[in-house]
């Protein structure tokens, strides 16, 4: 089943001050999903969302929204709203009046504006907020002020511009299920950028993880998780041992002075390459039948689990596991070969 | 130490109002000698009144001051929003010749002002020194005040405001009066405020560039205190100083007021 | 709002008011009135040396005093509560509203020959004092119009420091004379220095205090420049070689003043 595109973005490059930001990117977004933009800063993602938005007039390439170019068309004429990163609600107005913004000035009809206002305030449980000021209400609620007053306007495509990024933790977290089930309820497409690994996780349905204005890799979560394309995007989500090695042969690999069995194949006969493994897929096993042996050099107590660092002839690896071993013991580590990530070298340093 | 610090600020107190009060106790004298009290009257603040010379110049200054600093407003609001956008250099360089008229003395502005009209009459241009020179004047000692005033607030401005206006359905017009201008308006007013009063008060340069035919209240008021003994102007310097406390007072008042409501504000937040 | 057009009317308006005036300034500085270049207009300033001396070194006396009574009233204020501050700060800007005119106005009838105070003298026996028309005179006009100046940008840095600061320099030893040179000083530098400029420029360049309080005798520069533009002496090519040197003078004092502030001239300015 071949679901459409919404939005799609042709070999757009964009220049800032003489500073390429984009060179030649192509991007294509489905209806109805939740696409996170995820990368480290300065990785174009928030000049990505822009260019959607119509902030930002890509110098070359075409942006299309549901198959029609669009470049020349103006924000104000685009069926897309923004959520920014530090909301911009207008000081001057209230919650209501806020909400109600993009309503008036379609010359939408009194009693509609109020019914789809008190909808929204609705959705995002600011019911009885309609005449506080917009500096009375906390963090998190004027968050939620941001999402309906972009979301009342029926937009097609949600953008997100790291909208949870000034919220604490415990209410990031509440957030993060409550935009998704809105996501999931009213059938749009939100187009969520953040540098939140974790963030992405949760909540999409597929990642697109950037850097330095290119796209690495596009997939559902569990693609990027399992099998990242390469060294940066296993780096940058969630946390990896990465070593260099050489590929043998088909289902074959050396690093650490040891062949190890893989699951891994088509590289090119003592290629060189990235071995991946996470700190949660090795584990601490007797020494004397172990495949790899170290000395564990420090332990840190994570909550769910230990996080410790283990010296093996100078490749350290970090391990998490349940139980802790003490600083100074010589322990063996063991990994399935299922675990063991095989990936081309970057041309570019991450 | 406490009782020094009082007695301190009592005799600079003492320093800065005993001549107004002296101006004021004597604007109800009767004998027209600044030296001795003779009697109660209100003589001077009756013939103040029937003044036309003052009265005149009194509606030319309110006249030019609501000219001036409502044009200097406009010019200087667009200003600060064009200067705002532009490159370091261009900025640096506008500024620096904006803060001219503020920096120089007084008196070099009037003067190059007067070269400035005399060349424009020599060159065959008919214009009067009088209501136009003051007015073109003013406007040109007001607009950087203006300016600094609005600038912070642009600056302080969240461009994403901007922005986000436009993404909801505002075309930039819409945008710019929707959204950018109710939040810049605290620093327009004042700008205006400050406009307004330089306007009401200057003497020195509306000096240089006034005619025989609009003379402003400072000009008039010069000229009465060139001859020697006028006891109009203390009871015009009375009504003057009522003026301006009970504006004071109510500036004020009305600060003193918002503070408590933003602090009730915070609190109610926290 | 990425538009820097929006800037284009002040702009025309900045060159023609500000540009043009100070450049027709210069020019009327090096020609003669038939256009001739010449350099004898300057080099003619060179004769009032006396009177430039005078005003500068008159000028620099009340700036001076003025840093002297002011930075123990600021420090004073800034330790008050927020609503003793207020009050402080409204009373000492209160006069300020008047009419500069008005208040030297009202020194002549205190000082003058059978003024208040030489009438009070005459009481014990003593005087006629010889107060007016006087050097003393002069500064004393200075002092007292321009004072504010000098308060409320000490005011206004001091309000910034917390006494936190001050019981920590106490608590790591700073009798009050080192916490005044260590700490209070180091600290006020940029009030200090714009008040030294906003008391400084109009001093020097008046021309209404001394001719109100000083007599024929006393003249300064502003008087000289007056005198060739609106005076009996009318010569506008030296009135502008006079105001270009004024100028000039300034502009240098300032840098030298700026070296030791900060740059926020805007922010102080207002």
């Amino acid at each position: 089943m071949k679901e459409e595109n919404i939005v799609s973005l042709r070999n757009i490059s964009v220049d800032f001050d003489g500073d390429p930001i984009l060179t030649g990117l192509d991007l294509d977004i489905r209806d109805k999903e939740f696409v996170t933009l995820l990368g480290p800063s300065g990785c174009g993602k928030t000049t990505t969302l822009r260019t959607i938005g119509g902030f930002i007039t890509p110098k070359s390439g075409d942006v299309f929204f549901d198959g029609v170019r669009i470049n020349d068309l103006p924000p104000h004429k685009r069926h897309v709203n923004t959520v920014f990163q530090r909301y911009a609600l207008f000081p001057h107005l209230n919650v209501f009046e806020n909400v109600e913004f993009g309503l008036k000035l379609q010359k939408l009809p009194e009693h509609e504006r109020r019914q789809r206002v008190q909808e929204m305030l609705e959705l995002v449980n600011l019911s009885g907020f309609e005449h506080r000021n917009i500096d009375q209400l906390s963090g998190g609620q004027q968050q939620r002020v941001a999402i309906a007053r972009a979301l009342v306007n029926r937009p097609r495509v949600l953008l997100l511009d790291e909208p949870l990024g000034a919220l604490d933790l415990k209410l990031r977290k509440e957030m993060q299920i409550e935009l998704k089930r809105m996501q999931q309820s009213l059938e749009i497409t939100f187009v969520y950028v953040t540098h939140d690994q974790e963030e992405a996780l949760t909540m999409s349905d597929t990642v697109v993880v950037m850097n330095d204005g290119d796209i690495l890799q596009v997939g559902t979560p569990q693609d990027i998780y399992n099998e990242p394309k390469n060294a940066f995007v296993a780096d940058f989500i969630g946390e990896s041992n990465i070593v260099d090695g050489v590929m043998y042969e088909d289902f074959l690999v050396e690093f650490a002075g040891r062949k190890f069995e893989c699951v891994d194949k088509g590289f090119g006969s003592l290629e060189r390459v990235d071995v991946v493994i996470r700190p949660e897929d090795l584990k601490i096993v007797d020494a004397k039948t172990a495949p790899l042996t170290g000395v564990v050099e420090s332990v840190i107590f994570k909550g769910v689990h230990y996080e410790m660092i283990v010296d093996a002839h100078g490749y350290k690896w970090m391990v998490h596991s349940t139980a802790c071993e003490e600083p100074g013991t010589f322990v063996g580590m063991e990994v399935r070969p299922f675990d063991i990530h095989i990936m081309h070298k970057m041309e570019v340093e991450g | 130490m406490k009782w020094l610090s009082k007695s301190y600020v009592g005799v600079v107190m003492t320093f800065l109002y005993a001549p107004i009060i002296v101006l004021i106790v004597f604007s109800f004298n009767q004998s027209k000698s600044r030296g001795a009290w003779t009697g109660f009257t209100l003589d001077w603040y009756r013939q103040l009144f029937h003044n036309e010379t003052i009265l005149q110049s009194l509606m030319n200054t309110l006249v030019i001051a609501v000219v001036s600093s409502v044009i200097a407003t406009l010019l200087g609001t667009l200003a600060a929003i064009g200067i705002v956008n532009m490159k370091r250099w261009q900025r640096n360089l506008v500024m620096n010749i904006t803060y001219m008229p503020i920096i120089n003395p007084e008196i070099v502005v009037g003067v190059s002002l007067m070269l400035l009209f005399v060349w424009i009459k020599s060159m065959g241009v008919a214009v009067e020194f009088g209501f136009v020179t003051l007015v073109l004047a003013h406007i040109t000692f007001n607009v950087p005040y203006v300016i600094l005033n609005v600038m912070p607030k642009l600056r302080q401005m969240d461009t994403s405001l901007y922005e986000a206006a436009q993404d909801l359905g505002c075309n930039p017009r819409q945008a710019f009066f929707k959204v950018v201008v109710p939040e810049i308006l605290p620093g327009i007013i004042s700008g205006f405020l400050m406009s307004f009063t330089y306007s009401l008060d200057d003497f020195i340069i509306s000096y240089f560039v006034s005619g025989p035919t609009s003379q402003t209240l400072p000009i008039t008021i010069y000229s009465m205190t060139r001859r020697k003994v006028s006891p109009e102007i203390n009871a015009l310097s009375a009504i003057i100083f009522v003026v301006v406390l009970v504006v004071l007072l109510a500036v004020n008042i009305h600060d003193a007021h918002k503070e408590r409501e933003s602090r009730m504000k915070a609190r109610a937040r926290a | 709002m990425k538009s820097k057009s929006a800037a284009v009317p002040y702009l025309i308006w900045m060159v023609i008011f500000i540009v043009v005036p100070l450049v027709l300034v210069a020019y009327y500085a090096v020609t003669t009135p038939e256009g001739q270049f010449t350099i004898s207009y300057i080099s003619q300033v060179g004769e009032y040396t006396a009177v430039l001396m005078r005003s500068i070194w008159l000028a620099l006396i009340a700036t001076v005093i003025c840093l002297f009574i002011a930075y123990p009233l600021a420090f004073i204020i800034s330790r008050r509560s927020g609503n003793g501050q207020r009050t402080m700060i409204m009373l000492i800007m209160l006069p300020m509203w008047m009419n500069f005119l008005l208040r030297t106005y009202a020194w002549m009838t205190i000082l003058e020959k059978n003024g208040l105070i030489n009438r009070f003298l005459s009481n014990f026996g003593i005087g006629p004092l010889e107060m007016i028309n006087t050097q003393g005179a002069v500064v004393l006009g200075m002092i007292y119009n321009y004072l504010p100046f000098m308060i409320l940008p000490l005011y206004s840095v001091m309000t910034k420091i917390p006494n936190s600061l001050i019981e920590a320099a106490q608590d790591l030893g700073c009798n009050t004379k080192k916490i005044l040179t260590k700490v209070l000083i180091p600290l006020t530098i940029p009030g200090i220095s714009s008040g030294i400029i906003m008391v400084f420029i109009p001093s020097v360049s008046t021309f209404i205090i001394s001719r109100m309080l000083g007599g024929g005798g006393n003249l300064l520069v502003g008087d000289l420049i007056e005198l060739q533009f609106l005076g009996n002496a009318y010569n506008p090519n030296l009135g502008a070689a006079i105001s270009l040197v004024l100028m000039v003078l300034i502009l240098l004092c300032m840098s030298i003043t700026n070296q030791f502030g900060d740059e926020e001239k805007g922010e102080l300015l207002k």
